[in-house]
């Protein structure tokens, strides 16, 4: 994957989004924004009710995965394009979901629907009608998604991403600022682990910076070693799955996981090592 | 401290369409900063609000709300509200938080 495979502008979408062969999906954190207004021909995924199992933390199953996709009129060869709001994150984190689940053919809007709306470009209320498909999935994809003892296991060893604010980091805050701080674990973050949140990665406009921007970023300045594995975490995995974008599917890193455990599980564990305080 | 449009158990998920200034907020333990939008007196329900921190760095961003409503859960200190808006609108506005306080911002673009 590169930029140009991985990344659509807005005339891009503007001129292809009814093609047949192409889906726009908005899948936003604001789950209610797709209802106000959204990009002609989109369909909407919900982060949490479509992407999340009702009981247990975990994802759809992959037969779960692939009634969704059915339902939405999504076929495995169909190239499906994702945007979202505040640069991308819920968007990103979908991308990284559907190649879990090995669907190849994806992108990424760049600028999301920050820069669409920012640009007084048109929005609907017009809910497109797609036929059933009967989709078929693979399964997980193992090399994209950390678990909580594999990421226990590379402190030390490979390239750990903290991609929260500091603030978060360091431990003063436990959740994002535009969120209630109820949270029941410990603040701090995992050994060994460089601070770079996630939002570096993009403009005010949300557009992703350039790929020198971002080498510059991740490796002078964070000290990431490319030569090594990395694994990338937040505090439920999504914002995390922006920089996993970053990292692999941008900059072509070939060992990137996304911990979707991250902080809400590391923070909870018993008898884990846990840093306060700045990187070390 | 939780209200009809938060739902802080799902992780990451912001506030159904923004957050009405409206709705009277109750600080409670929270150091909140929370506002509204207005442009020639009237809401401005496309946009967003960043908060930044020390030298510009960005902490959180909300879209608008209908009724150009905003609200974060800070940490107590100095921030800079950033509010964009169709058109190349921006504005600054220096805000303080503090625990068990909301702090109360309307801006103008």
């Amino acid at each position: 994957m590169s930029r140009s495979e991985a990344l659509v502008d807005a005339a891009w979408v503007e001129a292809h989004a009814g093609d047949p062969g192409v889906v726009l999906v908005e899948v936003d954190e604001d789950t209610s924004a797709y209802d106000k207004g959204h990009i002609p021909d989109a369909i909407k995924i919900d982060w949490k009710k479509d992407l999340q199992d009702p009981v247990r933390r975990d994802f759809v199953d992959r037969v779960g995965f692939e009634k969704l996709l059915s339902e939405r009129g999504i076929a495995g060869d169909d190239t499906v394009v994702l945007y979202g709001g505040n640069n991308n994150w819920f968007a990103a984190y979908a991308y990284w979901y559907f190649k879990l689940y090995g669907h190849h053919n994806v992108k990424l809007l760049d600028g999301g629907r920050k820069k669409w709306e920012l640009d007084s470009r048109e929005l609907t209320t017009d809910v497109p009608k797609r036929p059933a498909t009967a989709y078929k999935a693979a399964e997980q994809d193992a090399a994209l998604r950390a678990k909580r003892d594999e990421v226990l296991d590379a402190i030390g060893k490979r390239n750990l991403v903290d991609v929260r604010s500091p603030d978060e980091f360091t431990g003063r805050l436990l959740a994002p600022a535009h969120l209630p701080q109820e949270q029941a674990q410990r603040g701090g973050h995992i050994p060994t682990a460089r601070n770079v949140p996630w939002s570096k990665a993009a403009n005010e406009d949300g557009t992703f910076r350039s790929d020198d921007e971002l080498r510059t970023l991740y490796a002078d300045e964070a000290g990431l070693d490319f030569a090594k594995d990395t694994i990338a975490y937040c505090r439920i995995g999504e914002r995390s799955a922006h920089t996993w974008f970053v990292l692999h599917e941008l900059l072509e890193q070939p060992n990137v996981k996304n911990y979707d455990g991250s902080w809400t599980e590391y923070g909870s564990l018993v008898g884990v090592p846990i840093e306060l305080g700045e990187a070390r | 401290m939780t209200t009809a449009n938060q739902t802080p158990g799902d992780g990451c998920g912001a506030p159904a369409g923004g957050a009405p200034a409206a709705a009277a907020s109750d600080a409670g333990s929270q150091a909140v900063v929370e506002g509204r939008v207005v442009r020639d007196n009237a809401p401005v329900s496309t946009g967003y609000a960043r908060l930044l921190g020390t030298g510009d760095e960005f902490v959180a961003e909300v879209p608008l709300g209908e009724d150009g409503g905003f609200r974060f859960f800070a940490a107590p200190g100095t921030w800079k509200l950033r509010v964009l808006a169709p058109g190349g609108a921006r504005a600054d506005r220096s805000v303080s938080a503090e625990y068990g306080k909301v702090t109360k911002v309307e801006v103008t673009v």
